[in-house]
């Protein structure tokens, strides 16, 4: 069975960098402003996740690995823009700032702290993991879930929402293909298609919450209505 | 020649290097950016001429200054050079000023002449001088601490504070060291530091002339004559000093000079100034691609150059 301590030198730092990359777009989630950024933020983050795929496809070899990487920029740089275009384009690219329930630089200390909490809980984990390369991809994977997750609950904001949720399960994936480079086709095949029929169904809600509301400031909807 | 002579020689090169080379730097930036921008721009002498115009001119200074107005100059003029001792500007060892001090000692010098320099811009009454003072200060206490981080970050790294043991160490360890994720994101820091310490677009517009809006640039608007040429030499060796940094210790230590030959030191030095030319060339791109932020938005920008050098720290804690 591969395993990515097989990786030589050159291949492990090259795809550490395409990691520690994936985390930075995760970081850029979670103090970018701009609602059209965020799309961008996460389609970077797809292919840097692909790129550090492929490099662990070529380091071990394992030809799942290929079929992942090309599964990922097949569904998360070309399908969901595809989708989230069809069903929220004037949602999604819109050209304005996002509420948000924190300031920038707090929320970028708390960032900084659940960058720290996540490898302090993966620490203990080192010696089982082993291998560094491992050791990276599952503590930068644990960060990139818990920006995701903190992206969800702070921002005010359906789109944001729907991206940080998406990010969550970048940084789920990280961690998956070092941990097991041999997944199940299905199971990928699975990931593939759910991936995409997420952002279409959050895409509709997105829109639906602004035809009804006039806004995605979902943060604001505290009360129930009457008729 | 005796080695010890050679070596004072080649610092002596590295003196003129630094001295006559960064305004021809800042001239190439200023250019650049401004054929970026679909305009004919200055000619890149245009900072020696400036210089050689001011130092002709006579100096006046208000009655209302102290002594510190006269001195921030020559402390902002001197300072780079100091620096350029300390730092492998053109050779790969250690020269014979290099003892006296790491790069925490270089950090402080340059601290230093900001500090001087800050006070000096109080001093004369002049309205925009304190308001760029103060908002200079609040772009340095924010700074100085990812400084000192990515300083941190880089000497646990390489084991050593001292800048040519932290750049053999990155030749040694050859191509991987330089994918490696700690590397990067000191990397990225840093240059977001430069950035902002050299009051570059998005933290403050170097090119703007409103005093309300300056940052960096109003310190010097009291200054004429020689004081203003030395400020403004100063500064371009500043910026031409940190992209040294940058570019022969963090990113690129290859193209040095391995021995004090004439020869070699040559080859290094025009080496060294295409590496910063093609930093330049970035830094312009980059510039041109942002909009100015707003001032308590610096916070932000800073803050996530902090965020990354934690971040650098922290992965060589766990996977290292």
């Amino acid at each position: 069975m591969s395993h990515v301590s097989q990786l030589s030198a050159t291949l492990s730092a090259a795809d550490s960098l395409l990691t520690v990359l994936v985390g930075l777009a995760a970081l850029g989630l979670v103090i970018s402003r701009q609602m059209a950024a965020l799309l961008r933020l996460f389609m970077a983050q797809s292919i840097l996740l692909a790129g550090s795929a492929t490099v662990l496809a070529v380091g071990l070899p394992s030809e799942h690995l290929y079929f992942f990487a090309a599964t990922t920029i097949g569904t998360k740089v070309v399908l969901i823009p595809l989708v989230l275009r069809a069903v929220a384009t004037r949602e999604i690219y819109a050209e304005r700032e996002i509420d948000q329930v924190l300031s920038i630089p707090l929320a970028l200390l708390v960032a900084a702290v659940l960058a720290i909490v996540a490898w302090t809980l993966v620490r203990p984990l080192a010696v089982d993991l082993g291998d560094s390369t491992l050791v990276l991809h599952v503590s930068v994977g644990a960060v990139v879930l818990l920006f995701g997750a903190f992206t969800v609950a702070v921002r005010r904001e359906a789109v944001a929402q729907l991206f940080g949720l998406l990010v969550m399960e970048n940084g789920a994936l990280l961690a998956g293909i070092a941990l097991v480079p041999n997944l199940n086709a299905i199971v990928e095949v699975g990931v593939a298609i759910d991936v995409p029929v997420i952002a279409l169904v959050v895409g509709l809600l997105i829109r639906t919450i602004h035809e009804e509301i006039g806004s995605t400031r979902v943060g604001y909807l505290r009360e129930l209505k009457d008729g | 020649m005796p080695a010890s002579i050679a070596n004072l020689m080649a610092n002596v090169a590295q003196l003129i290097f630094l001295l006559t080379l960064a305004p021809l730097a800042e001239g190439v930036l200023a250019t650049l950016e401004e054929r970026l921008q679909g305009k004919h721009g200055p000619s890149i002498l245009q900072v020696y001429r400036d210089i050689a115009k001011l130092f002709a001119k006579e100096e006046r200074v208000s009655v209302r200054s102290t002594w510190l107005f006269r001195f921030a100059p020559v402390i902002a003029f001197v300072m780079p050079l100091f620096v350029v001792l300390l730092v492998p500007a053109l050779t790969t060892f250690p020269l014979t000023f290099a003892f006296m001090g790491d790069m925490v000692a270089a950090g402080f010098f340059l601290a230093l002449a900001g500090f001087f320099t800050a006070l000096a811009a109080m001093d004369t009454g002049n309205p925009y001088g304190p308001i760029g003072a103060s908002r200079g200060r609040m772009v340095g206490f924010l700074v100085e601490p990812v400084f000192m981080m990515v300083f941190f970050s880089v000497s646990y790294v390489a084991n050593s504070t001292i800048p040519y043991i932290v750049n053999q160490q990155w030749i040694a360890h050859g191509w991987a060291s330089f994918l490696d994720p700690t590397h990067v994101l000191v990397i990225v820091a840093f240059v977001l530091l430069i950035v902002a310490d050299e009051s570059r677009i998005p933290v403050d517009s170097p090119s703007g002339h409103t005093e309300i809006a300056m940052i960096g640039h109003s310190k010097t608007l009291e200054y004429s004559g020689r004081g203003a040429a030395l400020m403004k030499w100063g500064s371009a060796m500043k910026l031409m000093l940190l992209t040294i940094i940058l570019v022969n210790v963090l990113v690129v230590p290859y193209g040095l000079a391995d021995r004090v030959t004439v020869a070699a030191l040559a080859v290094a030095a025009a080496w060294v100034f295409v590496k910063v030319i093609a930093f330049l060339v970035v830094l312009a791109v980059v510039e041109m691609s942002l909009a100015k932020l707003r001032l308590f938005r610096i916070t932000e920008f800073v803050g996530a150059a902090f965020v990354i050098c934690l971040f650098a720290m922290a992965l060589r804690v766990v996977a290292a």
